[in-house]
């Protein structure tokens, strides 16, 4: 059976790992960091962690603070908090003045499940997104987290929004595998349609394609880790070279990955595109493949909007 | 600019900053003049005699900082800036103009010398806790000020600061409320009262001090009292009047957002020049008995 790794789970392994390595990362939370996983680095390095409670906007603002003096923080809590809550503090005190703040929203879409849609994230990359300034990172499992990570210590300079998920998804990268910035790849070759995902979705549009491939429908794989700069080449080389392309998000389908990919091709390279996603509508409670089926973030919705193609 | 604890030039520089402040706003026509000559004598100070800060080494990571939370009171720093020699005087013409550096609220990253970019009321203290704590693990001694408003004092945010700087004991932030008492639709009290507002930071666990806002020689001794002051932040409640120096701007909440006419700027220039002679000739008086 394969692996199942939650990516808020590489995110709390790497912060870790990578305060080892530089000594100006500082980790922050809102009194979830034992969900966002920041714990680990808190432990490790105590008097670099700052548990700031229960006040989303104070933590942004603080961030951006250290940010001014060399530091590299990672502000982490539940994605719908330090998006949309703390949502003017990431735009005039991080964004705006491009501090190197690194906003990580863990427990993003439909697969945060039980604690209900309060909780559920589908608004947040759409938000990101309009922000100058900011990159979006969406990993699609903890190898790929796992890099991105290195990434935003290592190179990075800007402000972030790191996109993670509560549940744990199958490891779809080996572990050579290195993130490229503003790169989608390539995961699986196909010459009928493209299937352009991103994050928790991207191992659901893998199984959707060899279904089609079942039936002589030939599904290339495109895994959009970048929202935001959105790999623009690549996705004109899809369009070119295949008969129509469907979006694949754990997100509402306005703003998002769709929103991105719409807005990109319907300018550079006009073709049918068809979304999957969260239908402009909030989720429940419930077990995280429920609601995955219940609101069709599922391989046989992906599968359907892909005939629709042909 | 050398830094002096001389009251008399400290108030002559208040007086040359007032009438820039006046001058810009009323070029631009466009700026918020009165809670500009409130803070004014507050940023003087820091600038002209508290603050450890360089414009020959302006990213010198040991220098004290300063977060002018309620940015809408650019102009007094701007002009601050200017004659400390951050860039030059001129461009206190271009305020608010296309392509200027000197934004409506403080862009740090357009303006040489302003250390954060602020704007949107109530975040400028979060980020002042920031640079304090980066201090803090950084072991540097620097001192990191911020300004904010009383009504400012409305936004959520400056009270989850607050509790932040006590629990992590930032006793490397000092920070001011510019206590004028007015914001734009009217008197705090009548808006959304703050009072009583040094029990309030007491309460937040801040060492609290209250101070005249336009007495130099109070706000550096009350400075000097905070500095020594060790294990929480210090917060000094400055009782200030807006439109502070120009009698027919004095506590008058249009003069927020509204700057004068040219007539009006006359005027104000004269009775600021005329005053500040005449405090000159009290103040010579006093050294010589």
């Amino acid at each position: 059976m394969t692996e199942l790794v939650p990516t808020r789970k590489a995110y709390g392994e790497a912060l870790a790992r990578l305060g080892k390595e530089n000594q100006n990362v500082v980790a922050l939370d809102a009194d979830l960091a034992c969900s966002t996983k920041s714990i680990q680095f808190g432990k490790e390095f105590p008097e670099r962690f700052i548990n700031i409670g229960i006040s989303e906007q104070d933590m942004m603002g603080t961030a951006a603070g250290l940010a001014t003096c060399g530091k590299i923080p990672f502000a982490s809590t539940f994605a719908v908090f330090s998006t949309a809550r703390a949502l003017d503090q990431v735009r005039n005190s991080i964004c705006y003045p491009k501090l190197n703040v690194r906003i990580v929203g863990s427990h993003a879409g439909l697969l945060t499940g039980e604690d209900g849609a309060s909780h559920q994230a589908i608004e947040d990359m759409a938000i990101m997104r309009a922000l100058p300034n900011m990159s979006v990172f969406v990993p699609a499992d903890s190898v790929e987290t796992n890099s991105i990570m290195d990434f935003l210590v290592r190179e990075f300079k800007g402000p972030a929004y790191l996109r993670l998920s509560r549940k744990g998804t199958p490891v779809l990268y080996d572990s050579n595998y290195r993130y490229k910035y503003g790169k989608g790849t390539i995961l699986k070759e196909g010459t009928d349609l493209t299937l352009v995902a991103c994050g928790s979705m991207v191992h659901i549009a893998l199984q959707a394609a060899e279904t089609l491939q079942k039936e002589n429908i030939s599904a290339r794989v495109v895994n959009i880790s970048t929202l935001k700069p959105l790999d623009t080449d690549l996705l004109v080389r899809c369009a070119n070279e295949t008969k129509g392309i469907v979006t694949v998000e754990d997100h509402n389908i306005i703003g998002g990955l769709a929103g991105a990919v719409a807005e990109s091709l319907s300018e550079l390279r006009p073709t049918k595109i068809k979304r999957v996603g969260v239908m402009d509508t909030y989720g429940e409670s419930g077990k995280p493949n429920e609601l995955y089926q219940k609101y069709g973030l599922t391989a046989e919705k992906i599968i359907s909007k892909a005939k629709e193609l042909l | 600019m050398m830094k002096t604890n001389d009251i008399k030039t400290l108030q002559q520089i208040s007086c040359e900053v007032r009438k820039d402040v006046l001058n810009m706003t009323t070029k631009a026509q466009s700026g918020h003049p009165g809670g500009s000559l409130s803070a004014t004598d507050i940023i003087v100070c820091l600038y002209c005699s508290v603050m450890e800060h360089d414009p020959a080494k302006m990213m010198d990571p040991d220098r004290d900082r300063f977060v002018l939370s309620k940015g809408h009171a650019a102009p007094v720093l701007y002009s601050i800036l200017s004659r400390a020699g951050y860039f030059p005087k001129t461009e206190l013409n271009n305020l608010r103009q296309v392509g200027g550096m000197l934004q409506g609220h403080p862009d740090m990253n357009k303006t040489p010398g302003v250390d954060m970019s602020t704007g949107s009321l109530g975040q400028g203290l979060s980020a002042a806790n920031g640079m304090a704590l980066a201090g803090k693990m950084d072991k540097k001694d620097y001192t990191v000020y911020c300004l904010i408003g009383d009504g400012e004092s409305q936004e959520g945010q400056i009270w989850e600061a607050a509790m932040t700087a006590a629990h992590y004991k930032l006793d490397n932030v000092i920070a001011f409320v510019d206590n004028n008492n007015l914001q734009i639709d009217g008197s705090v009290s009548d808006v959304m009262g703050i009072e009583p507002v040094v029990d309030k930071w007491k309460a937040f666990g801040w060492h609290t001090f209250e101070v005249d806002a336009h007495n130099h020689s109070e706000i550096l001794s009350t400075i000097t009292q905070a500095k020594a002051i060790k294990g929480k932040p210090k917060m000094i409640i400055a009782r200030s009047t807006k439109g502070k120096g120009v009698s027919f701007m004095e506590n008058v909440c249009g003069f927020h957002g509204k700057t004068l006419d040219d007539a009006q700027l006359r005027d104000a220039v004269s009775e600021l020049e005329t005053n500040n002679s005449l405090g000159a000739e009290i103040n010579a008086e006093e050294v010589s008995q």
